[in-house]
């Protein structure tokens, strides 16, 4: 099994807890993983993203090259189409519906939601919604992993279970919310309600 | 065989562990992208906590260089870690520790930052390892980068010189799976050396004479190598020479290639021998690696070659920017992939300060007060998040050169003549390279305002303590500001009237001020707050 996976939002947004989770994952499941983040400048408010490699076979390159990604995993629309060139034809884009709008030129919300809904592979999901419906303010990027798990070919409960891990040292309370909100992405990924 | 576990690292977290088990007694740094998280890493270690490894930041890489000169010469092994423009900085001490020589192991790791995602040049900083005629190591793995750092400090202990370890971004900046050694090796005892470490002349030349004399030897020593290794697919056609992370690009495409030659190169100076074999064998080579065509133009210089080279210089590679799988994929002759077309509904998100940031109602009021009051002054900058002042909405700033460079170059201007002169430099910034500038402008008295936007934190590079902390009134003054024309403000939306106001003031006082709006980091105070609450 092979998955290179571009993990994209805005500084802040939390890609980087997603990409720990699923690097656990795949950790525990014995793969090679290899993982390039940009840190600095960029994280304050611009676009930030990660390219997440797991494979059971060696990994060379540290970047994922151009037309091969086979997921993108977008915290927010645009951002999950400014990687659309890195997509494999058969790539999947996994995205939070919300736009987030820190830029006075954010284009018309509604042609990018088009866009990515026109896209022959794509999750859209109203995480920001489903995060506020239950209670889980911070709870976004794993209900957005969670829909992502469908792809990712990684079960929801070895997520569950590298969730627990990587958030053990913040607290029992933590991981219950966190948990939750991986398994509330998951169910409403397979019921549809995100499309 | 010794126990072994495996770990998801970060490229600098492998630096930093492997460095550990090695024996490291400190590491000397100033935090600086992509090198922070090697001296992050060892300050939140268990195993540096227990054995009391040194790891506090230093004020500016010149210290942390010569700091860890001293800490080699007391026998023990020593790290410098920087970003690659900090080798700029600690140049003096760095090209002259390959005089002294060294006595405990001592590496220097450099983290070049090709592209620039958070930098001003590009530099690359295998330069500074020829140039103070040193090894220069350049791993092309995480795996590599943790192994490689035991033979770092056994390599400088035996050639008695440092070793410079360069990294790129992409290697800083990635994790994977490296199997780590279960047990650390002890630190060095205290030593000191035997030879001499005054580099007065005729000593000087004497160590000098020894550096040159041994240079053929450091050539044979990277022919001889295990770092730097051949690998044969078919009959060559083509030899590539890939150099540190640029191994993995080639090696991404490998499968579809048929007939050449890979040199993977960690271990310079250019193993000689072995690159005139492969030339001889293939009469054509491709030199793929990140940053400058610093192995390039050592294989071409000036005259005719027999070899063709391709690489950054004939334009087989682009000349700048860092290397990728898909433009080495293009110079290796491969075709390129069918691609979405990108989309038309994305724009640009460039970086922004933090909704709150002190540093906000500092540039809106220097800004009222620019446009209503000195329509033709210029402002100078400095190095830190405050530098993003320069973009919209707040465009306040006209220049940003180097580390302490606002105060310096606005000193200039108002030599020059320029009116109303203001220096805008941060507080991590300002005891990095600041504090000689202000002392040349005090003691010229020049016309300028200096503002020293202290936010108690090194911001940009994640809250890193700021060497000067509290201590920033006392500094001005130690250095003979007059005492009427330093102020402290708090950097308010509700101050704003106030401070455009000192500010105003303090431009037209025909001398030097300083102003200096303290505000905490919004970002270091929320994780204060965080971690209270835990």
């Amino acid at each position: 099994m092979k998955k290179d996976i571009i993990l994209a939002g805005v500084g802040g947004q939390g890609i980087l807890s997603i990409a720990t989770i699923i690097g656990d994952a795949a950790m525990s499941r014995g793969m090679y993983i290899k993982q390039a983040e940009v840190h600095g400048m960029s994280q304050r408010g611009g676009d930030v993203h990660s390219h997440l490699r797991i494979s059971d076979r060696p990994i060379a390159s540290d970047l994922i090259p151009q037309g091969r990604a086979d997921i993108v995993i977008a915290m927010e629309p645009m951002e999950a189409l400014r990687y659309k060139a890195a997509l494999d034809p058969q790539g999947w884009i996994v995205s939070c519906a919300q736009p987030f709008v820190n830029i006075p030129n954010y284009p018309e919300a509604d042609a990018i939601i088009a866009e990515i809904k026109a896209f022959s592979h794509s999750i859209l999901i109203d995480a920001d919604a489903i995060a506020k419906e239950h209670v889980l303010p911070r709870g976004v990027n794993m209900i957005l992993l969670g829909a992502a798990s469908k792809v990712l070919e990684l079960d929801v409960d070895t997520l569950a279970e590298s969730v627990s891990r990587v958030f053990a040292s913040k607290g029992d309370k933590v991981v219950e919310s966190n948990v939750k909100a991986l398994r509330l992405g998951a169910e409403s990924a397979k019921t549809g309600c995100g499309r | 065989m010794t126990l072994q576990e495996r770990q998801l690292l970060l490229g600098d977290h492998a630096v930093a562990l492997g460095a550990l088990h090695a024996g490291l007694s400190g590491v000397y740094a100033y935090p600086g992208t992509p090198s922070t998280e090697i001296t992050e890493y060892i300050q939140a270690s268990p195993i540096a906590r227990q054995r009391g490894v040194h790891s506090r930041w230093c004020t500016n890489e010149k210290t942390a260089m010569e700091a860890a000169l001293g800490m080699s010469f007391a026998g023990k092994r020593a790290m410098v870690c920087m970003k690659h423009v900090g080798m700029n900085v600690c140049a003096d001490p760095f090209v002259n520790s390959a005089m002294t020589g060294v006595c405990g192991g001592l590496v220097v790791v450099a983290a070049d930052d090709p592209s620039m995602h958070s930098s001003q040049n590009e530099q690359d900083s295998r330069f500074y390892g020829k140039f103070a005629m040193v090894p220069t190591l350049e791993p092309s793995s995480q795996q590599e980068a943790y192994d490689v750092m035991a033979k770092a400090f056994a390599l400088s202990e035996e050639l008695r010189l440092p070793v410079l370890l360069r990294l790129v971004t992409r290697m800083a900046h990635s994790r994977a799976v490296v199997n780590v050694s279960a047990e650390a090796m002890p630190e060095n005892e205290i030593h000191t050396p035997d030879d001499n470490w005054v580099l007065l002349p005729a000593i000087a030349r004497r160590r000098n004479e020894h550096l040159t004399s041994i240079q053929t030897d450091l050539v044979s020593r990277a022919d001889h190598s295990d770092l730097n290794r051949l690998t044969t697919v078919g009959t060559p056609k083509v030899g590539i020479i890939a150099c540190g992370i640029a191994y993995n690009y080639v090696a991404e495409n490998l499968p579809d290639m048929a007939d050449c030659a890979v040199l993977q190169v960690q271990q310079y100076p250019l193993p000689a021998e072995t690159i005139r074999t492969l030339a001889r064998q293939t009469g054509r080579l491709l030199v793929v690696e990140d940053g400058q065509p610093f192995v390039e133009e050592q294989l071409t210089g000036i005259l005719p070659n027999e070899v063709k080279v391709d690489g950054r210089l004939n334009g087989a590679l682009p000349r700048t920017g860092e290397l990728t799988p898909d433009n080495v994929r293009a110079a290796m002759g491969l075709p390129a992939r069918e691609l979405h077309a990108p989309s038309q509904n994305v724009v640009a998100r460039p970086p922004a300060l933090c909704q709150g940031c002190g540093h906000r109602s500092v540039y809106d009021s220097l800004n009222e007060v620019i446009r209503n009051v000195y329509p033709d002054t210029k402002v100078f900058g400095d190095i830190g998040c405050y530098t993003l002042g320069a973009l919209p909405p707040f465009r306040a700033l006209n220049s940003c050169v180097d580390m302490g460079a606002s105060i310096t170059m606005a000193k200039g201007a108002a030599d020059a003549g320029l009116p109303h002169v203001v220096a805008v430099i941060g507080d991590s910034t300002f005891t990095h390279s600041g504090m000689t500038g202000l002392l040349d402008a005090i003691n010229a008295n020049a016309r300028m305002t200096v503002i020293i936007s202290d936010n108690l934190t090194t911001a940009m590079t994640g809250g890193q303590d700021s060497a000067g902390l509290n201590k920033y009134e006392a500094i001005c003054l130690g250095l003979g500001l007059d005492r009427d024309h330093l102020f402290v403000v708090e950097p308010l939306p509700k101050n704003m009237p106030e401070i455009a106001e000192l500010i105003r003031r303090e431009m037209d006082y025909p001398g030097l001020s300083v102003i200096i709006p303290r505000r905490e980091c919004i970002q270091t105070l929320s994780r204060k707050a965080k971690a209270k609450n835990k």
